[in-house]
């Protein structure tokens, strides 16, 4: 095999991700794929890295768990304001700006 | 091209072979499982196994560093905030099965099984013979793993270094505003001041609520405390306990129930709940 199996599975994680952000309606899931998408994309950097011989993929790949980690902290921090006002966590009950 | 492929001596070896057919198809169910998941708890750990897969491929492609910080920052930091806001937000939260839009679910299921197929197949047509070069032939891993990454980081990316240092700051002070829970703009009263508007009747009751019952047979919150002549005090079960729908127990276990009941610690009447305290409105 070659490392280009690593490429297919980040994919189909990553299409896994694209799939669960398109049908749940839980804020928190939607979030947690979103975030299985963010790793299958470093999964994608690291091959690339392995395959181009050169760490510029991996510096890459860290740089995205940072702000990764930055999204979450505020993303799970809109959440929860979201969920103090409306007692709700569901994407498709904030819905006060569609009008 | 040739010479690059000449100069090729980086290959999937067995065992990393069999670390890949192993623990592809983990990474693969974790994420499956995450998706299809009812409650949001059972997701988030789902999303854990498949972190932690990803880890493994990423020590096993000589990418040490990420692999550990993969464990540590995702599986560690960024999972149990997730949990954390989970148990915050609560269990009920979990998802409705109405639809908004008709058809939303299966137009979702049928855009990514199509994203799918696109990437595997571009991808596996592109690159499926493609050689790696490898980072110890590319001369990138020359002095470790951590070495070759700190000296990029400090030298090319520098400045992206350090706009992440007031990415993270910002993010900081943003949930920090976002999740910090305004008070009403007066001064809180003391312990003493509370009391004293306690006496007054500035409070529907003298007393705080009671606390569950904690008896030797359930420390449940769902237990309800005794009044002094044997009956439940009504304030000491939460309305939540009321709200959430339950089954009978009686249908799965029968005799559970004496378990559970404060009436058979008295020896009185196993009897509904609400039923019992009604009965000691009347007569009081």
């Amino acid at each position: 095999m070659t490392p280009t199996y690593y490429l297919l599975l980040s994919a189909l994680l990553f299409s896994i991700g694209a799939v669960g952000v398109l049908v749940r309606r839980n804020a928190i899931v939607v979030f947690m794929c979103i975030e299985l998408m963010l790793n299958s994309v470093n999964l994608t950097l690291v091959t690339f890295a392995r395959i181009n011989g050169s760490l510029d993929g991996q510096v890459i790949a860290f740089f995205v768990m940072v702000v990764a980690a930055a999204e979450v902290v505020v993303g799970l921090a809109i959440i929860m304001s979201i969920f103090r006002t409306r007692r709700t966590a569901s994407v498709d009950d904030a819905n006060l700006l569609k009008y | 091209m040739t010479s690059l492929a000449q100069a090729v001596v980086d290959s999937v070896s067995l065992g990393e072979g069999i670390t890949f057919w192993v623990l592809a198809p983990v990474a693969l169910a974790g994420a499956l499982g995450m998706v299809l998941a009812r409650n949001a708890v059972h997701s988030a750990l789902m999303l854990v196994t498949t972190m932690f897969c990803l880890a493994v491929f990423y020590i096993v492609q000589q990418a040490p560093f990420l692999g550990f910080v993969q464990i540590i920052v995702y599986t560690g930091a960024i999972m149990m905030l997730f949990l954390f806001v989970l148990m915050l937000v609560g269990r009920d939260s979990s998802d409705s099965v109405v639809e908004v839009l008709r058809g939303q679910r299966l137009a979702g299921l049928a855009l990514g099984l199509g994203l799918a197929v696109l990437l595997v197949g571009a991808v596996g047509s592109a690159l499926i013979s493609v050689e790696p070069i490898g980072l110890a032939a590319g001369g990138a891993g020359a002095g470790g793993n951590v070495t070759g990454l700190g000296a990029l980081i400090f030298t090319k990316y520098l400045l992206a270094f350090e706009l992440t240092s007031a990415l993270l700051i910002t993010a900081a002070m943003g949930a920090m505003v976002l999740a910090y829970a305004q008070s009403k703009g007066y001064a809180k009263r003391g312990q003493r001041a509370t009391v004293e508007a306690r006496l007054r009747g500035e409070h529907d009751r003298i007393s705080p609520l009671p606390g569950p019952g904690v008896f030797a047979t359930g420390n449940s919150v769902a237990v309800p405390a005794i009044l002094p002549d044997g009956s439940i005090a009504p304030e000491s079960i939460s309305a939540i306990i009321d709200a959430t729908p339950v089954q009978v127990v009686d249908e799965i276990a029968p005799g559970a129930r004496a378990l559970t009941d404060a009436r058979a610690l008295t020896g009185g009447r196993a009897d509904d709940d609400r039923g019992a305290r009604h009965d000691a409105e009347e007569t009081s």
